[in-house]
């Protein structure tokens, strides 16, 4: 447990992007069904967002007169919803016993030590998040690396750099 | 309704359509054991998530065992509950719950009153067979009252049902999943930053040490040996039918001689009664009352005794604070007198005066460290023990509370009437209220002092009570979900009450947070409140104002009831609380 004024700093509702704010607000005004919406709100909250942080959690608790434990059980159930910012690029690696098998945990490690975060962090350049996942039903292409939607099967510790490189240079044609 | 036939253990059933195998098999006399299966009948309070599997039984035909607390009996369905496959599974759902648990039975602070235990010996585990992965949390004792241990957990949910349904506190609530899953408040915020009220229901129905009270026994153990200081003891109304159960004696025995003898085994210095207290509470309420009635001033008047209810107020009606009556609560009310009036009188010094509160309520500690009830930095209550937890200070002493001879209380602030002790049930404040403004608008005897229409087990009640030509109509809520209802009618507008009672617990303070645990069985709430009533009925005196150690206290002492000493010492304020 973290101390009571961290903690006061992360529930400040006020330090919220208010013009995202607003746009939510707009859209809880707008549901017919307000009690029964609470997975749409958050839906729409993580879209103007990019995550849910505790205290945009909190605000929907607030404005949807619902326990805050109540929208932090639901945010913490699904793990379509983050709690932490995600970067631009999402890698998921498939921990799946085939993939382990073949040595995911080998690539989950360099994964780790070239980006420089742990499981579920985005990297300090806010470009990649690492999420070790479940199967994802492609035993025969072990082990499987997925960058958003695209498939790297057959993937070997030493090919991570060149693959996290074409990401980075992409980044930088775009004029960052 | 229709009837729905089936056959359990090769015995023909009968029941209604909808009823479960459980409750069928309970019917015929097959009893079921069941874990996080919950049902307050009466309360209309039931958990009923089927997550423990403690419950399975055999259903010809399927390939599953199934949970005989969520599965509805169908017509011709042939169920046994004692196959070898049905015994074996509730066995080790058990054993599964067991590899994920801590073993330290002996020194856990529920041993011998653990539901989880107790199963573990009822199925004959001898071993836990499986070794895995163990949860790792720390501890919550951040707040006064209440100790939160994940470790213990078992995902019954019954605290959920309590703190979500039946209170509508909503802290508590399943966050994350699968293993990972733990319940607890928002954000993983420790308790004392959370809109609980510290009602203890959620302890009140834990099967295991997951959710206990906060110990306070060892201090004091070190007050009473401590030479230096003068102790005086309070004991609450419902203490007194409810403390024989952890002793052998059957719910709803009368043990107040017992009580106070009791206490002075101990060795307290000055034992007195919160009745007396409670006598005191009504004086400034009822003034409070006819006040706001004959002066216009803000009605309904919401009682303000129960201190999970006034927190609950204040965190979820905080626009709403002028409502309640200002009146401290009884057991403040006595640590007030004890370190004014009574350290005067004994010529001690309130530095040495330690008060210990013996309630039947685990928000009670919380109240008692509240920082405004405190006088010249003093608190009003030092230290504050459960009445589980006084039964387990005098089971150390080896007091046989079940065959001590009956004692007196000290007469100073000892002295009680009928009106007091019914603070302890539901309903019975508004009652003693009552009982006291009748008198006071009306200048006349009241002849009939018990208000039948007052009285029940309903979650809310309303009625009328005649004074004389004026119709005085009274509300009654226990559990905050209902508490929650008559405020929100308040705020809409659509209250027609004058008055409003309202206790946290269901029952009131007989099935308090703090009481021996009822494992599930409403009768015995029912048997003590039962006993709080006859116990009114053996008093002499049964209105509030007639107490003559009370008349003694405002002539010598506090003046007016409603008065300037009695606002300083006896009334307080309210505080706007978050709600997370």
């Amino acid at each position: 447990m973290k101390n009571a004024k961290d903690r006061l700093v992360e529930l400040n509702t006020e330090l919220l992007d208010q013009e995202k704010l607003s746009v939510l607000e707009g859209y809880i005004e707008g549901l017919e069904d307000k009690a029964g919406s609470l997975i749409h709100v958050l839906h729409k909250a993580q879209g103007l967002f990019g995550y849910l942080p505790e205290n945009l959690q909190l605000h929907v608790a607030r404005k949807m007169d619902l326990p805050a434990a109540k929208v932090n059980g639901v945010v913490s159930f699904y793990s379509f919803f983050t709690q932490e910012p995600r970067g631009k690029h999402t890698i998921s690696l498939c921990m799946g016993t085939a993939c382990f098998v073949k040595g995911a945990d080998k690539i989950f490690k360099t994964l780790k030590d070239q980006l420089g975060v742990e499981n579920n962090k985005m990297t300090e350049d806010g470009l990649f998040t690492l999420k070790d996942i479940r199967c994802v039903g492609a035993c025969g292409l072990a082990p499987v690396m997925l960058v958003d939607d695209k498939v790297y099967g057959h993937v070997k510790a030493e090919d991570i750099q060149r693959i996290l490189q074409k990401y980075r240079d992409e980044e930088d044609s775009n004029g960052h | 309704m229709a009837i729905v036939k089936a056959k359990i253990n090769g015995i023909d059933v009968e029941v209604a359509s909808g009823a479960t195998i459980l409750e069928a098999a309970k019917k015929i006399g097959v009893h079921i054991p069941t874990l996080c299966h919950l049902n307050l009948e009466g309360f209309g309070i039931v958990n009923k998530v089927a997550s423990c599997r403690a419950c399975v039984v055999e259903v010809e035909g399927r390939m599953a065992l199934a949970p005989s607390c969520a599965e509805k009996i169908t017509e011709g369905m042939v169920v046994r509950t004692d196959s070898l496959r049905a015994i074996t599974g509730r066995r080790m759902a058990i054993e599964l719950l067991l590899s994920n648990h801590p073993q330290d039975c002996l020194v856990c602070p529920k041993n011998l009153e653990c539901e989880l235990q107790a199963l573990s010996q009822e199925m004959g585990v001898r071993e836990i067979k499986w070794i895995g992965e163990k949860m790792d949390y720390p501890i919550d004792k951040t707040t006064a009252s209440l100790v939160k241990d994940p470790n213990k957990c078992i995902m019954c949910r019954r605290c959920e049902t309590m703190c979500n349904e039946v209170q509508t506190v909503g802290v508590l609530s399943g966050i994350n999943r699968g293993f990972d899953a733990v319940v607890g408040p928002a954000f993983n915020l420790d308790m004392e930053h959370t809109a609980c009220t510290f009602c203890g229901q959620c302890v009140a129905v834990c099967p295991t040490g997951a959710l206990t009270e906060i110990n306070d026994v060892g201090k004091v153990w070190r007050a009473l040996n401590d030479e230096t200081k003068h102790v005086v003891v309070q004991v609450a109304p419902a203490i007194r039918v409810a403390i024989g159960e952890l002793f052998g004696m059957e719910p709803g025995t009368v043990t107040t001689g017992q009580l106070a003898s009791s206490l002075r085994r101990l060795g307290f210095d000055a034992i007195f009664d919160t009745d007396f207290a409670a006598d005191l509470t009504i004086m400034e309420e009822a003034s409070e009352l006819v006040h706001r009635i004959e002066h216009g001033g803000k009605l309904p008047m919401l009682t303000s005794c129960c201190p999970a209810w006034v927190k609950f107020f204040e965190h979820q009606f905080p626009d709403m604070l002028d409502i309640p009556s200002s009146c401290k609560s009884p057991q403040i009310m006595m640590g007030s007198m004890v370190k004014t009036y009574y350290a005067k009188k004994m010529g001690l010094d309130p530095e040495n005066v330690v008060m210990v509160s013996i309630m039947p309520c685990l928000a009670k500690k919380a109240e008692a460290a509240r920082p405004e009830l405190a006088k010249d930095d003093l608190n009003n209550v030092d230290l504050v023990l459960s009445t589980r937890e006084y039964g387990a200070m005098l089971h150390e002493a080896g007091v046989q509370f079940d065959v001590l001879p009956e004692g007196d209380f000290d007469q100073l602030l000892g002295e009680s009437t009928g009106a007091a002790v019914i603070f302890g049930t539901t309903g019975g404040v508004i009652e003693a209220a009552a009982r006291t403004a009748y008198e006071w608008l009306t200048g006349e005897e009241l002849e009939k002092v018990e208000f039948s229409q007052l009285r029940g087990l309903e979650g809310i009640r309303s009625a009328s009570v005649m004074i004389k030509d004026f119709e005085l109509n009274i509300g009654i809520a226990h559990g905050l979900g209902n508490a929650r209802k008559l405020l929100e009618d308040i705020r809409d507008g659509k209250s027609h009450f004058h008055a409003i009672e309202i206790m946290a617990c269901p029952g009131g303070c007989i099935g308090g947070g703090g009481q021996p645990y009822h494992h599930g069985d409403i009768e015995i709430i029912k048997k003590r409140q039962e006993a709080i009533y006859a116990e009114d009925r053996s008093k002499v005196r049964r209105k509030s104002h007639e107490n003559e150690a009370l008349k003694s206290l405002y002539s010598e002492f506090l003046g007016e009831p409603y008065g300037s000493t009695a606002h300083e010492l006896l009334h307080t304020r309210y505080v706007a609380r978050e709600k997370i």
